[in-house]
């Protein structure tokens, strides 16, 4: 197969909201496209190939919208293919855009998406319904339960108290006030986190994302098209993926390979990542990560999957101040997917931010001097994992050419 | 009559779609011994390792699972969280739901755990800690449906 570098040469977001009742649902999408090429300065007769990102198609009510969306993306006559991970979707809708360049079949790739999920109040029944149906279907699995399992047992594993979930949160929205796209965001106590309602175990309302809606898109070329089209590209030198079982108690207890409140499977997903980019120290190499966490519980196991600490010590890293924007790695400067998550898209939006870092153009949320940034995706019932390195130089295998 | 015509800004709609989902033979066999309060799972040979849900290959070993092994009706909790707030379409919350690792078995199954106070979040929660000890109970008549049985705390 032939091989060739590639770069994130322009990227697209729309702003990010409960509801954009001004745009059908092509028009988002369209929105973020034009936005992505008007960055990476690119007409869409340039555009070889395109990688439609969405998930569930039941929350925005058209089955299967990436059909209704060939036109606004100027598909007609060229490949066009949906990627579809849940949660996980925007990172392997890149990891296909990025091996159709890769291949070196494509120079230059678009890969887009929308998503709304406010469009029906049903949206945990939803949820619901990608259980298995004989099983586990009828026990009232849906994200937010899902993930409050995990969280019960890393808490138990680890000694994690509800308030030092409730301080991620606090950072998320503080973070998020230096995002123009964020969707929430403002200045709050880890009291008013405490004090909201209670969900599920150990969740209040505060721990989990909002629903949101809006577009997103990259493009990505060949590395050298991306140093005629910008000086600073973003060059992608590692990407794994991994999934793993849809039973999540396979997962649990001495016979299990990863453990569920671990996102243990990340620790494979990053080493594949890593050796890709010649990462060999990645909390010395890496200088700030954009990671999936649409609830307050995700950031601890997966830093600590990610290589950045020991299992158990994230927690207290982050009560002393070391994912601040000043901190020893900045994590999630864009406030993260707890300020805004539009499911289908949320992956590219974490590419974007991290893409955004590496090419100096994160304006408010900018972090000093970053070589190397990690965006993540998660999907399914915590099953699909992706990890994603975004450089200012090639590296690693892409340097071997 | 107004001179100029509004037309409303969103279109409602709704679906409703029917399906009948086959159990396949190796769940007919464990919905089956449900009816005789059996809880029934896959066993592989060459791993050792037994499956609930049941399966018909090994994801360890890519062997057929070349038996069954009847779980114990105790077992021990490996996650568990309370709901407390009303989803759309799923149940009228408070409920307490946990994978338990039935004895005999290497994986965990997904069930309603019932006959604990949830009125205290924190309290019931502290009640449910991976390593805790549940008994299964089934309902009086088993259909053949995995809500025939679910775990009791202490």
């Amino acid at each position: 197969m032939k091989r060739q570098g590639v770069a994130v040469i322009g990227t697209g977001q729309t702003p990010f909201r409960s509801r954009r009742d001004d745009k059908t649902y092509p028009e988002l999408v369209q929105d973020a496209a034009v936005l992505a090429m008007n960055d990476a300065r690119v007409v869409p007769d340039e555009i070889d190939a395109i990688v439609f990102s969405m998930a569930p198609t039941t929350f925005m009510g058209v089955n299967e919208c990436d059909k209704w969306s060939v036109d606004a993306l100027w598909a007609q006559g060229k490949p066009m293919l949906r990627v579809h991970t849940g949660g996980a979707t925007g990172g392997s809708a890149l990891q296909a855009a990025w091996a159709h360049v890769a291949s070196g079949e494509y120079r230059t790739v678009l890969v887009a998406g929308a998503d709304r999920i406010t469009e029906t109040p049903d949206a945990q029944h939803v949820l619901n319904l990608i259980w298995d149906r004989f099983y586990e279907h009828d026990f009232a699995l849906n994200t937010v339960t899902m993930t409050a399992l995990a969280a019960q047992r890393y808490m138990h594993k680890y000694g994690t108290t509800e308030e030092q979930f409730a301080r991620v949160v606090v950072r998320a929205r503080l973070h998020a006030l230096n995002n123009p796209d964020a969707h929430l965001k403002g200045a709050i106590a880890v009291a008013d986190v405490l004090a909201s309602p209670r969900v599920a175990w150990p969740y209040k309302l505060y721990d989990i994302c909002p629903r949101s809606a809006g577009a997103a898109a990259l493009v990505l070329a060949s590395e050298e098209h991306a140093r005629d089209k910008r000086s600073r590209p973003a060059f992608i030198t590692g990407i794994g993926g991994v999934s793993n079982s849809v039973f999540m108690g396979d997962r649990m207890g001495p016979y299990a390979d990863t453990d569920f409140a671990d996102q243990a499977e990340l620790v494979q997903a990053a080493r594949e990542c890593y050796a890709q980019a010649g990462i060999r120290d990645a909390a010395r190499e890496v200088q700030t990560v954009e990671i999936y966490d649409p609830f307050s519980s995700f950031q601890f196991p997966q830093l600590e999957s990610l290589g950045f600490c020991a299992r158990g010590a994230a927690q207290a890293l982050s009560d002393e101040g070391a994912f601040e924007m000043d901190g020893a790695l900045p994590v999630n400067p864009s406030g993260g997917t707890l300020c805004t998550n539009p499911i289908g898209v949320t992956g590219l939006v974490r590419a974007i931010e991290a893409a955004r870092q590496v090419m100096g153009s994160a304006g408010a949320m900018q972090v000093p001097r970053v070589r190397n940034a990690v965006a993540t995706a998660i999907g399914g019932s915590t099953q699909f994992f992706t990890v994603t390195m975004l450089s200012d130089e090639p590296r690693g295998s892409m340097q071997r050419g | 009559m107004s001179d100029t015509i509004q037309a409303s800004s969103v279109v409602v709609g709704e679906w409703h779609v029917r399906y009948r989902y086959p159990v396949g033979d190796v769940g007919a066999k464990f919905f089956n011994g449900l009816r005789e309060r059996k809880i029934l799972a896959t066993r592989c040979s060459a791993s050792g390792l037994s499956y609930l849900p049941p399966r018909p290959y090994c994801e360890r070993s890519f062997e057929v699972c070349d038996g069954w092994v009847e779980a114990g009706h105790e077992g021990t909790i490996e996650a568990a969280t309370i709901v407390t707030a009303a989803f759309e379409n799923l149940p009228e919350p408070p409920y307490a739901i946990a994978y338990v690792r039935l004895d005999g078995v290497s994986t965990a199954m997904v069930n309603f755990v019932r006959g604990l106070d949830l009125s205290d979040v924190p309290r019931a929660a502290a009640r449910l800690v991976p390593g805790t000890r549940v008994r299964v109970e089934f309902v009086a008549d088993p259909v053949g449906r995995v809500t025939d049985f679910h775990y009791i705390c202490g």
